[in-house]
């Protein structure tokens, strides 16, 4: 960021992140700062806590928090239950989203957008629509909103109902944990266009989990965060994903040692 | 995170747990002898068969012991000297809401059943204590011939149909409840469908106990002539007292050829409330006989809708669901006889175990060596909340002929911490997730019955949900 932009209260600050599970340290520290409008990426190895980073952030009961802070708007995240932060427009989209039997998806689409927009933005005419458009931008088809949430659904079909929730919901900071990994081309620019109309034209902010550079071809990030062993070794611009997808991980462990020295 | 904390207290979100003062018309002291049996039915004028069925019946009841299965240690607690076997609070049984007393119309006005009846159903009958206080029909119906009473009524107007089938699917000696039942019945209802009459609203019976350590025994016969149908729904509350309350009903079924009998239940006893029911139908050739069942009250229920396929190309259905929570057995289940070829039978069963409840399937599946290609299956499954609760399978099947196809399913699960996280990451708080899951688990269920009744049931689960979190 040049010098002299005040870019005024950050959407999100994430500030020395520690969060264990079970007594394991996962999180060893981690900083990001998301201004309103801006796109990060994290890029890490499995393991290396970038699931963990975006369950932290919106509160999975499984995770402590030992150090460090998360702020939305300035306001502390970490005391707010997770569907307290839902309804402050946090949204996770989840790498493995969880059926429920039995729950129609169109039930559930009401009553979620219910609770997070609010009853009215649930109900008649202008709920069909907005819903109709976005199934039909997602390429979802209309039997789909009788069917159980992500029950039987094949791994890309989960991804696009998440994305179709991200356009319902019309989060302040969505989160997406690995949303491109199943997905072909076609479904990733489909996600890459929900993303980049929910976040530059809404001037909400995205935290962008992922293995691949792919999906960042179609969605510009305006910074990128690699996370090794819980802590973000490098932060840097776009081209900081097409380096690693040049060189890898590894590439950049012996480049981070040799600085080390 | 999903519950295995804090016990929901007693039964404190029972919502239909008011009661009404005690205003009695007739009320027998508690106790039950010949002579209590004789009275009950020298109060209502009944032909001498009927007395000396009730008195045949009363001696069976007191000769046959308590089951030695199921929850034995619970039903030996039933006092049987601490139940009154009678109590009239209306003198008549009236065919408009504003002649009924004026306590019991209020009671019947907040569980919504005058407003269901205006809405969406062909009749209605609503009984109180002992007796029906409220019954109509709808006109077009009855011009048709179908006959819609309380039994009193039905023995009174039409002691000819009665004498023939009353019995006739449950045997006085079939088990020691359903010969209680013989001896001390009182009201239930009386169902005739003449033939290819299609009833296509339900009709409705609710029953309501509202009085300290009752024993409510009604006793309900539904016959479907000829290529008929019918759907009879029926609910039941009652308030919540410290002492125990006894209900316990026989439903007997008749389906002759090519007819469909549909029978939903929301059983919603208080905690109080022992809920000993045999229910079981005989389906003549190519009939139908649906039970939905759903089992959320009572301390404790024992009950297994029973369908004898007597006649080729019958079918019968039994889905149910059972909650338990905290105190509560549900051992609930199905029996299915295939006695014809070509008949074909599904059992669904769906049970939650909450809060130190315990459910239990009961089941038996049989057919008999002469009944060629028959197809049964069976589902059951299991939800589980916590820990401190339980859930237990008892599947029998008893195959005789080698034609038959059978399948048969179970399972147990828990509500797993994912599911209950990725809801709540949509806004839901976690009462709210669990509530949707668990009437996710119902809805095979739920999809079954009429909507007013599946919404009923959704917001009771909910209730039922409220402060189960540890």
């Amino acid at each position: 960021m040049d010098v002299g932009d005040d870019p005024g209260i950050p959407l999100l600050e994430v500030i020395n992140l520690h969060a264990e599970t079970g007594g394991v340290s996962i999180l060893r520290g981690v900083d990001i700062k998301i201004n309103p409008g801006e796109i990060h990426a994290i890029m890490g190895r499995n393991g290396s806590g970038k699931t963990t980073t975006a369950n932290v952030i919106m509160g999975h009961p499984d995770f402590d928090v030992s150090d460090g802070e998360v702020k939305l708007n300035g306001e502390d995240l970490l005391a707010l239950e997770p569907w307290e932060r839902a309804r402050e427009g946090v949204f996770l989209s989840f790498q493995y989203p969880q059926a429920i039997p039995g729950l129609q998806v169109g039930n559930f689409l009401r009553k979620t957008v219910s609770s997070i927009r609010g009853e009215e933005a649930a109900k008649g005419a202008d709920f069909r629509k907005s819903l109709e458009s976005a199934m039909e931008t997602i390429g979802i088809p209309r039997n789909f909103l009788s069917r159980y949430v992500n029950d039987g659904f094949s791994g890309g079909e989960k991804k696009r109902f998440e994305i179709l929730q991200l356009l319902l919901l019309k989060p302040n900071l969505v989160i997406l944990d690995e949303t491109d990994s199943g997905l072909d081309i076609d479904g990733i620019k489909t996600v890459a266009a929900g993303v980049n109309e929910a976040v530059r034209e809404a001037g909400s902010g995205a935290l962008i989990i992922t293995h691949y550079s792919r999906i960042l071809e179609h969605v510009k990030p305006d910074r990128v965060h690699v996370l090794i062993g819980g802590k973000i070794v490098k932060s840097g611009g776009p081209e900081l994903a097409n380096e690693l997808e040049e060189h890898g991980y590894e590439g950049l462990e012996e480049s981070l040692s040799e600085e080390a020295f | 995170m999903v519950p295995n904390g804090e016990a929901r207290e007693a039964v404190g979100e029972y919502k239909a747990g008011w009661h009404d003062s005690e205003k009695s018309t007739i009320r027998f002291d508690f106790g039950l002898s010949e002579e209590v049996v004789r009275k009950i039915s020298s109060l209502k004028n009944e032909p001498d068969w009927m007395t000396e069925l009730r008195v045949k019946a009363y001696h069976h009841f007191i000769d046959r012991p308590m089951p030695t299965w199921g929850n034995t240690s619970m039903l030996e607690s039933i006092d049987f000297d601490r139940i009154c076997y009678y109590l009239r609070s209306s003198e008549s049984t009236e065919k408009d809401w504003e002649d009924v007393p004026e306590e019991i119309r209020s009671t019947f006005d907040r569980l919504g059943i005058p407003e269901a009846e205006q809405k969406w159903l062909s009749g209605v009958t609503a009984q109180y204590e002992s007796e029906a206080v409220y019954h109509s029909i709808r006109e077009d119906l009855e011009e048709q011939g179908v006959i819609f009473l309380d039994m009193d009524s039905g023995l009174r107007n039409h002691p000819e149909i009665v004498k023939k089938w009353f019995c006739s699917v449950v045997p006085l000696t079939d088990n020691k409840f359903s010969a209680l039942n013989t001896a001390v019945w009182s009201g239930g209802s009386f169902i005739y469908v003449p033939k290819g009459v299609h009833v296509e609203m339900p009709v409705q019976a609710y029953f309501r106990i509202n009085a300290k350590n009752m024993g409510q025994f009604e006793r309900t016969l539904i016959i479907a002539d000829e290529g008929s149908s019918i759907h009879y729904v029926e609910g039941c509350t009652a308030p919540t007292y410290s002492t125990d309350s006894l209900h316990s009903a026989v439903v007997e079924l008749i389906a002759l050829p090519g007819s469909h009998i549909r029978y939903s239940t929301i059983q919603n006893w208080s905690a109080n409330v022992y809920n000993l029911v045999t229910k079981r139908g005989i389906a003549h050739e190519n009939a139908k006989i649906e039970w939905v069942d759903g089992n959320i009250g009572s301390k404790l229920t024992m009950k297994y809708p029973a369908v004898i396929l007597k006649g080729e190309g019958s079918h019968a259905e039994v889905i149910s669901v059972a909650y338990s929570g905290k105190g509560q057995h549900q051992d609930a289940g199905a029996k299915i006889h295939h006695l014809a070829s070509n008949t074909t039978s599904k059992i669904l069963s769906k049970s939650i175990s909450n809060n130190g409840g315990r459910g239990s399937y009961r089941g038996l599946v049989s057919v008999s060596p002469k009944a060629e290609n028959c197809k049964l299956n069976v589902v059951c499954d299991a939800l589980i909340l916590d820990e401190k609760s339980r859930s237990d399978t008892y599947p029998t099947m008893e195959v005789s002929n080698p034609t038959a196809h059978c399948e048969h399913e179970a399972s147990v699960s828990k509500i797993s911490d994912q599911q209950i996280f990725y809801l709540m990451s949509r806004g839901h708080s976690e009462e709210e997730a669990l509530a949707m899951v668990v009437n996710g688990f119902f809805e095979p269920f739920t999809k079954e019955l009429p909507m007013e009744y599946a919404v009923e049931l959704n917001q009771l689960m909910a209730l039922e949900m409220e402060g189960s979190i540890g």
